[in-house]
């Protein structure tokens, strides 16, 4: 499946010709075009050293490409100074492959981060983030450290972090990498609901069997560019 | 098992972590810099307070030299002297000396000599001077001279200039030393940044990936060290300010030596270190922060 661009749409990225190198190295990226529209929902998928976790880099502004433009939320964020940067990450959520997670923050304190960053008071969201903690089903360990959660858990705490301040476009990078089935489906269902409450969702994953399931849009990428998503088998 | 965690009661932790803060060497390193820091200003004031004693002292005095001429003895050269001293406007007294503290004065450069009254010994005047209008030096010795007196008379401008001077060399120096303390403190805490920031990279990239700003980075370090700097600071200046009061206590009333009185209000300049300190501290690691986050 090829990307999905439809101009009348309200675009929230677009990537024109990017390529992307890190240092003096071989290009991880080549030649990636593409649009996607608000509201939307895609995959990206291909095997590993594919190019997924770099395309993500670019989105999330941890890095800049090489060649090309990257256009999000309407404007050029290619030439964007580091002092410009955090405005705009702070309209973007991440779920991050190794989650970074701060293991000396209990549950509700990393998941009240990026509010603090933000600059809100503590009373504007303490229920809030209550709140989204049970809704990920973390209700019973808001006190907990990282390290004293389960896999699963420690995924969606990731995720709750990532979506507490309602971000506009929402990033994850192998979000059920490590967890069961069963689990990689409920954290699907929580990016299936996010989505519906209007957030663009873009999530790169090895799971063929999720993406088969979900029948959204794929971004497949090969050797760094992007490829019509093979008819049928593993990514891999 | 532990209590149900209560959101309403939640406060923000630190972002930075809590055990980072109580590193035992820096705590150590500071608090022994904030202590010679302590020291040294105490030393200061101490000296200084000498110094002023000493040049007021001589201040308020002069000594005149009488030599006898003509038929007249050393002794109503002397008299004469101070009597006419004693109406010079800025003099409070004036008094002649006794043939024998002259001889004493003396006596280490002659020895015992049998019989002193062969030599033409001068004699001496001292002369009290008024505190707010003193007689001047030519003052002193206009009057004599319209006398007709020989005699010199020393003010002691030499040895308040060279009193004068000495104590401004101890305050240079002091600053000096105060100026090089704070550059070690600054120093140390940069040092400290830097591993912080090195041990908590994940800390920092998480906090920028989330969107904080390179100035929220580094005040989470400024506000991190100032603390400690100021904790540090407030042990050093308690042990200066102990060892300054067991200093005064065993010296008596005049300090440890009367060349180096302690007053118990001195006690009181170690109370800045600790903010002094949380300063330097926090401007060093304002700077050494945001030159590394902005390398990251």
């Amino acid at each position: 499946m090829t990307p999905s661009v439809d101009p009348s749409a309200d675009e929230i990225l677009r990537f024109a010709g990017v390529s992307m190198r890190y240092g003096r190295g071989p290009e991880v990226l080549s030649d990636v075009s593409l649009s996607l529209p608000r509201g939307s929902f895609h995959f990206i998928t291909g095997p590993s050293g594919a190019g997924k976790s770099s395309l993500l880099k670019l989105i999330y502004l941890a890095a800049r490409p090489s060649a090309g433009t990257v256009r999000l939320f309407g404007e050029d964020v290619t030439p964007m100074t580091a002092r410009d940067l955090p405005r705009t990450r702070r309209r973007i959520g991440v779920v991050f492959q190794d989650l970074l997670l701060l293991d000396h923050l209990s549950a509700f304190d990393n998941t009240a981060l990026p509010l603090r960053i933000a600059g809100h008071k503590p009373s504007e969201y303490r229920s809030d983030v209550a709140e989204l903690l049970t809704w990920v089903g973390l209700g019973a360990r808001m006190h907990a450290l990282p390290p004293t959660l389960a896999g699963g858990e420690k995924q969606r705490l990731a995720i709750a972090r990532a979506v507490v301040n309602r971000p506009e476009i929402l990033l994850a990078d192998e979000p059920t990498g490590n967890v069961d089935h069963e689990m990689a489906l409920r954290i699907y269902r929580l990016f299936v609901e996010l989505n519906r409450l209007g957030t663009t969702v873009i999530i790169a994953t090895h799971d063929q069997d999720l993406v088969a399931r979900s029948a959204r849009p794929v971004l497949h990428l090969d050797k760094g560019r992007l490829r019509p998503l093979p008819p049928q088998g593993p990514a891999e | 098992m532990s209590e149900p965690f209560d959101p309403s009661r939640w406060r923000p932790a630190s972002f930075l972590p809590e055990e980072d803060a109580r590193d035992p060497a820096l705590l150590f390193v500071v608090a022994v810099l904030c202590f010679l820091a302590c020291l040294t200003a105490l030393g200061v004031i101490a000296g200084n307070r000498a110094a002023q004693g000493w040049a007021s002292q001589l201040t308020g005095e002069a000594t005149v030299i009488v030599r006898a001429r003509g038929g007249e003895t050393p002794d109503a050269a002397a008299a004469r002297a101070a009597e006419a001293l004693a109406g010079v406007p800025g003099v409070t007294e004036a008094r002649a000396l006794e043939k024998e503290k002259a001889y004493a004065l003396i006596k280490p450069w002659l020895g015992d000599v049998a019989d002193l009254d062969d030599l033409p010994v001068p004699r001496l005047v001292a002369v009290g001077l008024d505190d707010k209008a003193p007689a001047t030096a030519a003052t002193l010795g206009k009057a004599l001279k319209g006398h007709g007196l020989d005699a010199v008379v020393d003010d002691h401008s030499v040895w308040i200039k060279d009193i004068r001077h000495a104590a401004g060399v101890v305050r240079w120096t002091a600053a000096t030393l105060l100026l090089l303390i704070a550059g070690a403190a600054g120093a140390v805490v940069a040092y400290a940044t830097r591993a912080g920031l090195a041990a908590r990279r994940d800390v920092v990239e998480v906090l920028h990936l989330t969107g904080a700003e390179d100035a929220q980075i580094a005040n989470l370090f400024e506000l991190r060290f100032a603390t400690i700097a100021a904790i540090s600071g407030a042990a050093g200046a308690l042990a200066a300010a102990i060892l300054g009061g067991v200093l005064r206590l065993v010296g008596g009333g005049q300090g440890i030596t009367p060349a180096l009185p302690i007053a118990w209000v001195d006690l009181l300049a170690v109370l800045p270190c600790p903010v002094l300190a949380a300063l330097v501290a926090a401007v060093a690691a304002r700077i050494t922060a945001r030159r590394l986050i902005q390398k990251l």
